[in-house]
């Protein structure tokens, strides 16, 4: 017999009748325990752009179409969808099995009022809206886009996994963009037990026994969705040290985002899997702030961009393992179709003496250099660090600020000088997906006071990027664009790519059914 | 002293009235912006914007104070900016785990603390009465999450006694629920052991060189009743301070040690609050712990008439 058998049984003779257990083996074998990224406040995944809200999206609702492994948009709620020969009508047929979890059929009118929240807040259909004369439901089961123009995106914009389009009743979708919904009811393959949801704490999802998977195996976020487990529990644990002895201990199943310094003492446990699951990397940016000396001049952006080397970078995030990370000098994911190079030299020179003597020949006058770092998230604030040492090598004068998160997101959106509260620099990190297209790449956008913080104006950016939306359905002609987005991107460097790493995910052994996909999902996933 | 008990409470009144006023006033002057955070990396400056407008923080100092305080008075602690939950729900729902832990602790450092400092004290200047004291030193110096992350390490991953994170309600058993709050509950204590033991030992000796314990030796007393009954009750009123103090000090402790135990209390709730800018909970939370400490410290002071029956009110 065990200590704690024993301590339990010995406390149990003392408490009998008021002790039971927590979790029978029977509820443990069928519930899947997992330690999220982060904790789950809202339930709204229109209302807040949280990764963690977005997977618990995905359990709750389903998609109009989805994303396949290959990053090709293949059919969910839709049986197909059909295009006039003009490209101006596209018309979405329902599959005919679809309930949402309160007994109700699905209808085209509550995908239209789904769709219709979710792009006042998406910006790719933001860029698109536009082109959309009319969208209205025909019938029960088929909805119709009238286009005033060609718009080949319309398909990549419903389908893609960045902002997903998830479909909601129509009575909680007339819910304003900007206010939170209060009920969760979708159509997805679990079901929310909001009884139980305690934030910080726990949140729980039960199969839904009426969901209909499509017949075609998992693939990405395409395919059949089928919930192979009764019960998904998140407990949220902040501590990493405590996640991971939690999962060597097999007190949870599955850990969503491992630090990497724990990789190691995961790797090594017998009865943990450490796979990477997600399909794209993890992008570091090191963003500039171009209306305030000294990086309103871009040269000196430039010559702190020759002093840049990403694999210090992403050593100091993801360890000095390079399966775990990778470069990538351009603007634009490595590995898709868009992803180049070209101009991107300034990247490759990687030396602090030839930085140094850029930055006096671009004219650096000792000007003060705020860099703002989230102390309270780790990878961002080793990207930060690797930066501040940076500067101070090539003679910046460097004040570094280290905050909380919430205070970086803050001063990020100051465009005071650096002696009224403003900032000269800080740093973020995206998912692979959502730099892949000019259309949602926010970091390159350059339209002066509407760009992401630091506000880089450059027309020239902004024309490419029209022109991409018009013409990105050529793959010749959207590579083209993208060579030259990424050629003036690197010319202006309003901002420095970091390269990329790899967030795997650890879960015990008896976990089955794991699959890699661009967002964190939990269909198809049984434990044996 | 009915009389002091309520006016003491209604004294209450206006401290709370400080501790609101300066809360809310902290939290306005603060750096942060819940709208930001909720809106995220793809969101326009409009977006944010219409997003702080729902949320009502584009409104002035005074026409939010004025709003809060009116709920206040009405018992409302007002709505989570990212949960949509009520404040008062949510503290509901992380009371259970906070008080337990905070429970098992006060009975564990005092069962333990007490008799230290009192044998320390018997045996001053003997091994046993070293080894207090360094542990006390120990306790002091040690942060709580160190101590924490080694009970874990030793006797949750290495003898695998008991569970690494986590709490289990009451309500699902005696057992289960002691269980998880064991090696929190050591942790957290350590500093408050080290505290209370050094307090007691301290007093304990200045009471032990009185003329009526020599009187009670002469009279053939034994050893214990001398310490426990004689001694003991006499040192009782630093000790009982100190124990009151220390509540202060579990609190602060408590959102650590929440942390390196994964247990769901409200020290977490406050920390999860403060990362995102959540202000009605942050409001809501420190309330409730201020409204705690002025009853802790009034239940002290009646305690004080108990063991020093010359102290009246």
């Amino acid at each position: 017999m065990e200590r704690r058998t024993f301590l339990g049984a010995t406390a149990g003779l003392a408490a009998a009748g008021v002790s039971a257990p927590a979790l029978s083996q029977g509820a443990a074998a069928r519930t899947l325990r997992v330690i999220p990224q982060a904790n789950l406040t809202s339930l709204d995944p229109v209302w807040t752009t949280a990764v963690v809200t977005r997977n618990h999206a995905f359990m709750i609702y389903d998609q109009i179409c989805a994303q396949d492994s290959k990053g090709d948009i293949r059919p969910q709620m839709a049986q197909g969808w059909e295009i006039s020969p003009d490209q101006l009508s596209w018309t979405f047929t329902l599959r005919d099995n679809l309930f949402f979890h309160d007994g109700e059929k699905v209808l085209a009118k509550d995908a239209v009022a789904s769709i219709d929240r979710w792009r006042r807040r998406d910006p790719f259909m933001q860029v698109l809206w536009p082109n959309v004369a009319e969208l209205s439901a025909l019938d029960d089961r088929r909805f119709r886009f009238r286009l005033s123009k060609p718009t080949p995106l319309l398909i990549m914009a419903l389908g893609q996994t960045q902002f997903p389009c998830f479909v909601m009743p129509e009575r909680i979708a007339g819910t304003d963009a900007f206010q939170q919904i209060r009920e969760t009811v979708g159509s997805g393959p679990f079901k929310f037990v909001r009884d139980e949801w305690n934030p910080g704490q726990r949140a729980v999802w039960a199969r839904n026994e009426r969901y209909v998977p499509r017949q075609e195996p998992v693939d990405g976020l395409a395919g059949g969705r089928i919930p192979r487990i009764d019960r998904i529990e998140w407990t949220i644990i902040t501590d990493p040290a405590t996640s991971g002895n939690a999962m060597a201990q097999g007190e949870q199943d599955y850990w969503e985002y491992p630090l990497h310094d724990l990789l190691p003492m995961l790797r090594r446990a017998r009865d943990v899997v450490v796979e990477q699951r997600l399909l794209d990397g993890t992008y570091g940016v090191c963003r500039f702030n171009t209306l305030q000396p000294p990086f309103n001049n871009p040269a000196i952006r430039r010559a702190v961009a020759m002093a840049v080397d990403q694999r210090d970078y992403l050593r100091a995030v993801a360890g000095d393992d390079p399966a775990d990370w990778g470069a990538c000098e351009g603007v634009f994911t490595c590995g898709t179709p868009l992803a180049n190079e070209v101009g991107s030299d300034l990247l490759k020179v990687r030396n602090v003496e030839r930085a140094k003597q850029a930055l006096r020949e671009a004219g650096y006058n000792n000007e003060k250099v705020v860099l703002i770092a989230p102390g309270d998230y780790p990878q961002i604030n080793a990207l930060s660090l690797v930066t501040a040492d940076l500067l101070r090598r090539i003679g910046m004068n460097l004040e570094f600020i280290s905050a909380d998160w919430g205070t970086v997101v803050q001063r990020r959106a100051s465009k005071e000088p650096v002696e009224r509260g403003g900032w000269s620099v800080f740093h973020t990190t995206s998912s692979g997906q959502s730099l892949a297209l000019p259309v949602f790449n926010l970091f390159l956008r350059a339209n002066g006071n509407n760009a992401w913080f630091g506000w880089p104006d450059v027309p020239e950016v902004e024309r490419l990027r029209g022109e991409w939306v018009e013409k990105g359905g050529d793959p010749a002609e959207g590579r083209r664009i993208a060579e030259e987005l990424n050629r003036v991107a690197m010319r202006e460097m309003y901002y420095i790519p970091l390269g990329y790493y790899w967030q795997p995910s650890a879960w015990r052994r008896n976990v089955t059914g794991v699959f890699r996909a661009p967002a964190t999902v939990f269909w198809n996933i049984g434990k044996g | 002293m009915f009389a002091y008990v309520v006016r003491r409470v209604l004294a209450t009144i206006p401290v709370m009235a400080v501790v609101a006023l300066f809360v809310f006033s902290l939290l306005y002057i603060a750096p942060g912006d819940p709208a930001a955070v909720i809106a995220g990396d793809q969101a326009t400056p409009e977006d944010v914007e219409r997003i702080r407008q729902s949320l009502g923080l584009d409104r002035p100092y005074l026409v939010r104070f004025g709003a809060w305080v009116f709920d206040i008075l009405r018992g409302d602690l007002g709505v989570s900016i990212f949960t949509n939950l009520p404040v008062v729900t949510m503290i509901k729902q992380r009371i259970e785990p906070t008080l337990s832990l905070m429970l098992v602790t006060l009975i564990l450092a005092v069962s333990i603390a007490i008799p230290m400092g009192v044998v320390a004290a018997w045996k001053v200047g003997t091994w046993i009465d070293r080894s207090v004291m360094g542990f006390a030193v120990l306790g002091f110096s040690v942060p709580v999450f160190v101590v924490g992350y080694l009970l874990a390490y030793v006797f949750a991953l290495e003898l695998d006694w008991l569970p690494v994170q986590g709490y289990t309600s009451f309500s699902e058993g005696l057992w289960p629920w002691f269980e998880n709050l064991i090696l929190p509950a050591i942790a957290l204590g350590s500093v408050y052991i080290a505290l209370i033991a050094r307090i007691t030992r301290a007093t304990m000796l200045e009471v032990l060189q009185q003329d009526y314990i020599r009187t009670a030796r002469a009279k053939g007393a034994g050893q214990t009743s001398i310490l426990f009954l004689h001694a003991l009750k006499n040192a009782a009123v630093p000790i009982v301070t100190v124990i009151g103090i220390g509540i202060a000090l579990l609190i602060g402790g408590a959102v650590v040690t929440e942390s390196v135990f994964a247990i769901p209390g409200l020290g977490r709730l406050t920390v999860d609050a403060i990362l995102r800018r959540d202000y009605p909970v942050i409001q809501g939370v420190v309330l409730l712990f201020s409204f705690v400490y002025v009853l802790v410290n009034l239940a002290i002071d009646l305690l004080y008439t108990l063991f020093d029956p010359r102290i009246r009110y």
